[in-house]
Order: C-alpha cells, then structure tokens, then sequence
C-alpha cells in the first residue's frame, strides 16, 4: 500500500474544497492509498481495517448463506473506511476525471460518518490505532494463554452482534441533552409522575410556576421553587437522596452483563478474558452504524458525486464517460433493490418535496393529481433540509419516513415474484404488486435486524443465565444455537438457558411426499392446508455443554 | 409414464405392497424428470448473471470497490491459508480435546470438469454461530420475492429463467457459497488432507499386477571395476576366482591372502539400478441412485462422499486404481467419467438391484475379478420399490463372492423413521452383514449430516476390522 502521487492528491483537495462550498462537513485530513489486488486480499477478511487484529476465522472462507451480513454487519469491500484521518483505497490506474468522481463518493461517505449521529460513538477516537492496541493486546493474550484466547474471541464474536448499539448511542446523546439539574429532573420526571401522581393540567401549572420562579429570582429560582415544593412535599427531599443512591439502571447488553456479574471472569486468573470482550465488543460496535445506513450513506455520496462531478470545471471533455459510468451505478434494476440509486432518488425527491413545501398539512389534503402536481411554494429549503435527514436518521427511518406512494408511482416501483412454469421449466419472474406496503415491507425486511435477546434477571438463578428471546415472527438459526450458546456457558461459568419461538412440530403432511415437490409445489400445500404457522415458545438449556430442548 | 415400469409395478404391486409404499413408487412413477446434466454455459450463466433471488444480500451485495473502481472482489482466498491447512485441522483437533466440537470443515469441494478432468477445490470452511434471524424461513411467503423498477402490469411476467441446478444433483455442496472466490487446486490436496485417515481394506496380491511408471531405486546391479559400492564378498570371490586360475594358490587348505594379484577388472560393485514396481491394482465402483426420491440433500451427501472417497483414492492409490460409475434408478447404466457420474439429475424410479446387477455384469463380461481388487461404493436414499430386496439381496451376495468391500451408504430422508428405509431393512434382515463382517458394510446417515459424519461413514464403510 502507497500513498497516491502528489498530482492525484491535488486533485483530492481541490474536491475538498468544492465539496466544503456546497455545504459537506469533514475533517481536513484524510489518507488515500493505493491498494492492489494483492493488499486487497489482505484487507478484505479484516474488513478493510489494516490493523484489525488476528483472527484465524480470517483466514478461512466462512460460510455466509445462512447470515451473510447478519454475520458480518460490515460491507468487506469499503472504499473508505470511518477512521481518523479517514482512509481511503483507490485503483492504481483510475484515470483523472474517475479520481474526481471517486473522491466526491468518497467525500460525502466521510461527511456522512462524520455527522450522521448514529456514528456518533465513533467520533471521538480513531479506529485504527484503537484497533492496533487492541491487536497488540490480543498478540500479548495469545502468548500467555495460547489458544483459549481464540476460543474465548470465537466465544465473544457469538454474541457481538447482540451488543447494545442502540443504548450505546442514547448513552452519549443522553450525555448531550442533560442541562437542567439533577433534582429537576427527578421532580418533574419521576416524583410528579409516578409518586405524587398529577393531572396534566397540574403539571403544566407546576412547569408554569418553575418559569415564573426562574424569571422572578433569576439565579435563585431554583431553590425559591423547591422550598415550595417541600412545604408540600416535606417527603420529596428524602426521596431524591435515596434516587440518587439507587444505581441508574443502565441496560445492559449480554457481553457486559457476562463481564460485570459472571463469578467465572471475575476470578483473578481470569480476568485477561475480560479485556478480550470488551476488544470484540466495541469492534462490533464500531461496524453497526455502516449497516444500518447503507442506503442512505450510499445514496448521499451518489447524490453528491453526481451534483459536484456535473459542476467541477476541471473535467469538461468527460461528461459522456462520466454519464456512463454514473448511470450504471445509479439506475434502478428491473429486478432487484441497489442501494445506490434508491438513497440518490430518494434524496433529490425529499430535496424536491421540501422546495415545493410540499411536507405539510395543506398539501397532503390535496387529492387532486393535477393540483399535486402543480403545488409548489418555492421554499428553496430543501438542500438544507437533506443534510438534516443525513444528520439524523438511519435506513429504516429513511424508508418509513420518506419512501411513499408518489416516490414509487415516479419510479415505477414494483415486487417481483418468482414462479415455476412446470410445462417450460422454467422460472418465470413477474410482477407481483405494484402496491407501495408490499413494496416497503420487502425493502424493510431486507434491512439487517438482529435478534432482540435479553437477560431476564428474575429467571437468573442459582448460577443460570437465563436469556429471553423478543420473538418478532421469525425464528433463529437452528444450527447455532448449540455452538452459541456453548460459548455463553463458557464464559458464563454455569448453565445457560434460551427462551425463544419455534414453529410447532408440523404433523407430516397427509398424500405428500416432500422432497419429491419442488419447494413452489410444496409451498402451494402448505398453504392450503394452514394458513397460519404455529408458534410455541421452547426454552433451550445448555449444560456441561449439552444442549436440551423443552416446550413451555 | 413409462409402460415398462407400470408393468414393473403392477409386478410389485402384485406381491403386495401396503399404501405409504405404493404411494412413494406412485410419485416416482409419476415423475416425468429426466436424467441430464446441466450444461457448462448454464452452470457459468447462472454464476454470473446475478441470481435475481438473493433476498436480503441485494442491498448489501453493491460496493463501493466493484461499483465505482471496477476493482474485483476478492476475498481471503483459500490459496493463502492452503500452506496452513494443516495447522487449521491440527487446531482443529485440538479443539476436539479442548472438548468443543470440531469447526473446520475441508473440502467444500466441487468442479468436475469434462473427459476427466477433475478440478477439486480444496476450501476450509467455517461457520460463525450466533443468534440470528432464520431470514430464509417466511411461512407467510409461497415464493421468493425482490424489488424491481420498470413498466408492466401486475402479473406481467418479465423475465424466465431455465430451471437449471436447482434441481438435482447440479448444484454441489458448497458451490453456491464458494462461487468465484474459490480456488482451483487439484484433488491431490484433497487427498491429502484425507490421506492420514483411511486405507483401502483387505487389499490382495491378485493375478495381473500393472507396471505403472514407478520405480525403485535398488543397488542390486554390479559391475566390474568401477561402482558406487565395493561389494567385498563378490570382489573377494573374483579375486580367488582369478587367483586360482592363474595357479596363484597352491594349497588350498593354506591361502595366504597377501600374495594374491588383484586386477582392477576384480573388484565388483554394486550400482544404482531403477527397477521397475509392480502393484496389486484396485478397481473401484461408484454407484449411486438418482431416482426421483434422491432429490436433494440425499443426493448431495452420496456425492459429496463418493467425491471424498474419490480424490482420496487418486492421491493415495494414484494410477492403481481404476474406477467405474454406474447409476441407477429403475435401470443402471454405466457413464463414463466422474463429471457425468456428479451431476446428473436426479429423475425416475428406484430399482437397487439393478446397479448390483450390472456391475457383477461388468465383473463377469471382464473378468476382472481375476486381476483387481474390488471395491464397491454404493448411495442411496434407502428408497426401493423392490420392498423386500428380493432381488436385489441374490446380486448383493454374488457381489460379495469377488470384491473386497462393499460399502453400503443410506442418506435417510428427514421425514423417515429410524431404521426405515426399505434397502436398511432387507439388508439387516438378510443377515448378510452378520455372516460376511468384513467384506459388506452399511452406513446410515441422516440426510442433513454433516462432513465430519460423513467421513467417519467413510471410515466406517472401509475400516478393517469390524
């Protein structure tokens, strides 16, 4: 790997500077090299990242069918990874107009982790040199404990992607928005509420009367509020101490439970596994953000390649090579979702609704066709607006929030439905719903979702984990349940229990033979026999490494 | 359907045959699939085209490196961790005595090619077990489902794709997965990896040995006055020889060694001479059903352990061993390469004692039990519309006459009882595995067993003692 030449560099920060005027926000610094196939091999199975530490699974193909990025919440093929500065890989020989496209791609993906907030937990350091530490304490680990330490990473990587993402970010959004004093907040959010139980109408007047306070007394508002509230309330002072006393329940995800109350790692001896999940841990928390925005992040960067390409002066004579190029990546298949030509769409349309004002009430009250059409206020706020959308949402918001009726009539949006033709044998794709909920409920469901798996701590005991499974129509992995959960007993130190959803044992089919149908001809059956699956809960119990199954 | 088989049928059926059984030989009779194999442009079609249904992995398939910069996607191929194979399985084991179960699998291997010309890919794989999703599991759905753009109606159909590999045999264990990143090696790596854990059983001295291009290497041959190695005995004899008749010994019962005359023609040494090896040779039938019920997993795993079993031989036995493939369903015919034995569909009905019947046929028509040592590997699904084996135990028992070992694979169907399968209960009712241990044994596996099973069935079907 190299550094590109100074003329390519140039280039790049003659984009840097185009793409600050039209309002993209990144750091200056960033690094690009030049990769060849070779380092791409190297980099590939450590997700890009050069100093990711080892792993053997790394160096071995791993079987993707059943989970594919549910495995591996990370595209393996970044162009530009959310370091600091970030890095960025290029071909060895991208000719010049291409360099300049491929960099306001690369541009706007940098603005986007850097101000989209659900990269907020990776703002404040950098990732490679995280990831080297980590890399050297795994190698330090590895030459005292030998190989368990590659169990106990195999072990921990099994429940990575159950790590807390969601309550990492509110904890660090949570950190932002607390202005108002601790005892505030406990009366107006806790005491007025749940103790002392008040109307709505009472607790607007109490809010009233703390503004008024805070007017009248300025400074001393506060105090003169509360010596009210405790001739009221004499019991309301012993009640936030105690508040303050009780631990703030903080969720917990498993790796942190495992690491704050397994009586296993706590033992001296080891408590080195200790360190080793929190590396696995905060590796996967790194990776989360890049796949819960793929559409939208790759939508950003082609918005912007497109809109700064078209008007950067330096690459007049490469419109028609650029246009090829850019409309292969940004049409929409006739079969198929790509990432890049739904985000770039759904941007210039949120762009073009919000210049038309057409994000409010009033229009969405028009029925008329014509008048939609026609209605256009002129607001010019709407590239204001998107870089408002790229700051605050992820791709499931994104599609619930701007994905609608009049997005899919524009863009001829439809479900395709695959079906055998036994007289010709062959598969015939049509077109199976123009409806925009099929269409949507495709697309979401092709989101990545893990499961949802608490720990339910009044079912924790004598040494059992018990683990609850939030069932959400679809059921886990069969075959990985048992090495999965082998690992929590490992690291848990005793018997691990799962509580998860099953489809009832079907009874075999009456007049059929299964395997003999093609699964179109099986699928026909089963729907005519029961429309609707049976679901029980099963608790699985792992113990001494054997698992057992029962029916709740 | 085809008029011999409804009269093979009614045969059976006159002998009697309860409802479940004339239903499964009814669906197979029924079936009008035929055997074929799915063409090299097909299988390369379907590679690259990009399979519309790939469900979830559409969006998260694009990237940046292919998209923009045209860069391949290349992975970790398995060239780079081939060297450390070893250590991968010598971990492996580890793992086994550490007390967790073993998680690296070799050999998710395919690539038969034409007049063969066997590629085999050697690829460990692995799995990384976590809570997730089944997203191949909708019960809502009654097919696959995408999104698309464009014109058309509802229902309109836009595109049709031939019904290739994903029906029958055409599709490899792990070929979908492995798909451009693999790595073609050849199946002497496999072999190999496998080498370490079986032999051929009960391999005889029998008539015709083969010269292959092998030699030893031996100091057997001698010359006179020059050499690598003095052959003091024979040079001493010379010696003497010339000595006596040059009447150099006068008294025989007193020889004085240092008045002898030694000419440098005397001294005789040893040289390396090639010598050509002569090997007891193998012959080894693969047979398999590819009747209709095979569909599926069955298939697979009758494939993916004649395919172990296969490269194993050529590394080990190298040119040794000759092998032959027959495959059956109400007929056996032989085909000619492992290409065509691999990837033909599965169609048709079942008759287990057609296979045996033609391979004796084959013994027989070339005498080739005189010369070889005979090996039968055998896969089936257990299904039989000859439900009592009567004719299939009598060719079974001739078979055992001359080879060596039969190994007897049933891939149970998930659906089925333990100990079900009609082919599991004739031959155990037989008696034939009791009376002849060591030349005829039988393996049954569930059709979802994994490669660990089947190379211990591999084990099982070959190992020496009973």
């Amino acid at each position: 790997m190299e550094l590109i030449d100074q003329h390519t560099k140039k280039i790049m920060e003659g984009c840097k500077e185009r793409a600050r005027k039209m309002g993209l926000r990144f750091h200056d610094e960033t690094l690009e090299y030049i990769v060849t196939n070779r380092d791409l091999l190297e980099l590939t199975p450590k997700v890009m990242i050069p100093t990711l530490y080892d792993y053997w699974v790394h160096d071995v193909e791993v079987l993707k069918e059943k989970g594919k990025y549910e495995l591996y919440p990370v595209n393996p093929y970044e162009t530009v990874i959310n370091t600091r500065p970030a890095i960025s890989f290029y071909n060895d020989n991208n000719p010049d107009w291409l360099n300049v496209m491929i960099f306001y791609h690369v541009l706007a993906h940098i603005d986007f982790f850097q101000n989209n907030l659900y990269y907020r937990h990776t703002w404040d350091y950098d990732f490679t040199g995280q990831a080297l530490s980590d890399k050297r304490e795994i190698a330090r680990l590895r030459s005292q404990n030998g190989r368990w330490v590659d169990y106990v990473i195999e072990f921990a990587r099994g429940v990575d992607n159950l790590a807390g993402y969601h309550s990492e970010l509110s904890r660090l959004s949570h950190s932002v928005a607390e202005t108002s004093s601790k005892r505030l907040n406990f009366y107006f959010d806790v005491f007025i509420q749940t103790i002392n139980k008040l109307s709505i109408h009472e607790y607007i007047k109490e809010i009233e009367r703390y503004n008024d306070c805070m007017k009248k007394y300025k400074e001393r508002g506060e105090q003169i509020f509360f010596s009210e509230v405790e001739l009221k309330h004499p019991e309301n002072k012993e009640l936030f101490r105690k508040s303050l006393e009780k631990k703030p329940e903080g969720k917990e995800d498993i790796i942190q439970f495992l690491m704050e109350h397994s009586e296993f790692l706590n033992k001296e001896e080891n408590k080195w596994i200790k360190s080793i999940l929190q590396i696995v841990r905060n590796t996967s928390l790194f990776f989360q953000p890049q796949i819960r925005t793929k559409i939208m992040n790759e939508g950003w960067a082609s918005y912007w390649h497109e809109t700064l390409f078209l008007l950067d002066d330096r690459i007049k004579g490469h419109e028609v090579e650029f246009a090829r190029l850019n409309a292969g990546i940004t049409s929409i298949p006739r079969v198929g979702l790509n990432p890049y030509a739904l985000g770039m769409r759904l941007f210039y349309y949120i762009e073009e609704m919000v210049d038309k004002g057409k994000y409010n009430e009033i229009f969405q009250r028009i029925y008329d066709v014509n008048e939609r059409d026609r209605f256009d206020k002129d607001t010019k706020q709407g590239r204001e607006f998107i870089f408002k959308v790229r700051e605050n949402y992820c791709d499931s918001m994104f599609i619930n929030s701007f994905l609608d009726q009049d997005f899919a009539t524009r863009n001829k949006l439809f479900v395709t439905g695959m079906r055998l033709n036994r007289d010709k044998m062959v598969y015939e794709y049509y077109i199976k719903s123009r409806k925009l909920e099929d269409y949507r409920k495709v697309l979401l469901d092709s989101l990545y979702h893990p499961p949802y798996i608490e720990i339910d701590k009044e079912k924790n005991q004598n040494n059992t984990l018990y683990l609850n499974h939030r069932f959400e129509e679809k059921p886990l992995v069969n075959e990985f349940i048992a090495n999965t959960m082998m690992g929590i007993e490992y690291l848990w130190g005793g018997t691990v229990q799962l509580e998860t959803s099953e489809v009832a044992a079907p009874a075999p089919p009456q007049g059929q033979y299964p395997t003999f149908m093609y699964p179109q001809a099986q699928a026909v059956q089963e729907e005519s026999d029961e429309p609707g699956i049976k679901w029980q809960r099963v608790l699985y119990t792992m113990k001494d490494r054997k698992l057992s199954k029962e029916t709740i | 359907m085809n008029p011999k088989l409804l009269i093979f049928f009614n045969t059976i059926k006159e002998r009697g045959i309860d409802s479940e059984r004339e239903r499964k030989i009814l669906k197979e009779l029924q079936d009008d699939g035929i055997h074929e194999i799915p063409t090299e442009s097909s299988r390369t079609m379907d590679k690259e085209s990009k399979a519309p249904f790939r469900r979830s992995d559409d969006i998260y398939e694009y990237n940046d490196f292919s998209t923009l910069q045209s860069m391949p996607t290349l992975r970790g191929l398995s060239s780079n961790s081939l060297q450390s194979l070893d250590e991968l399985l010598e971990r492996d084991n580890q793992r086994e005595k550490d007390g967790f179960p073993r998680k690296i699998r070799v050999g998710r291997l395919i690539k038969p090619g034409r007049g063969g010309k066997e590629k085999i890919v050697v690829v460990p794989t692995t799995v990384e077990e976590k809570f997730l999703h089944d997203i191949h599991f909708d019960p809502s759905e009654e097919e696959p489902v995408a999104g698309g753009a464009g014109e058309g109606e509802e229902g309109e159909i836009i595109g049709e794709q031939p019904v290739h590999e994903e029906n029958g045999s055409g599709t490899g264990p792990g070929e979908g997965s492995g798909g451009p990143h693999e790595v073609e090696s050849s199946a002497y790596d496999l072999g190999r990896i496998l080498s370490e854990q079986f032999e051929l059983p009960n391999i005889k001295d029998k008539g015709k040995k083969r010269f292959f291009s092998h030699y030893t290497y031996d100091m057997t041959d001698r010359n006179r006055g020059v050499g690598q190695f003095l052959d003091k005995k024979a040079t001493l004899k010379k010696i003497v020889e010339t000595n006596i008749s040059l009447g150099n010994i006068p008294d025989i019962g007193d020889i004085d060694p240092s008045r002898f005359l030694i000419s440098p023609k005397d001294k005789i040494y040893r040289i390396l001479s090639r010598e050509k090896k002569y090997e007891s040779q193998a012959l080894i039938f693969f047979m398999r059903d590819y009747s209709g019920s095979m569909q599926g997993k069955a298939t697979e795993l009758v494939v993916t352990q004649h395919v172990l079993v296969y490269s194993w031989l050529l590394y080990q036995y190298e040119k040794r061993v000759e092998c032959r493939f027959i495959l059956h369903d109400t007929e056996a015919t032989e085909v000619k390469d492992f290409y065509t034995y691999y990837n033909s569909r599965v169609a048709g009905g079942t008759k287990v004692s057609s296979a045996f019947q033609l391979a004796n046929k084959i013994v027989e028509n070339e005498n080739l039990a005189q010369d070889y040592n005979i090996y039968v590997f055998y896969g089936t699904d257990g299904d039989d519309w000859d439900t009592d084996g009567k004719e299939a135990i009598p060719e079974i028992e001739k078979m055992l006459t001359y080879s060596n070992r039969t190994g007897i694979t049933i891939a149970e169907h998930m659906y089925g009882t333990d100990g079900g399968t009609e082919v599991e209960k004739y031959i155990k009712n037989s008696g034939l595995l009791e009376k002849n241990p060591d030349l005829l044994r039988l393996d049954v596996m569930k059709e979802d067993s994994d490669e660990p099973r089947l190379i211990e069935g591999i084990k099982k079907l070959i190992s020496q003692a009973g």
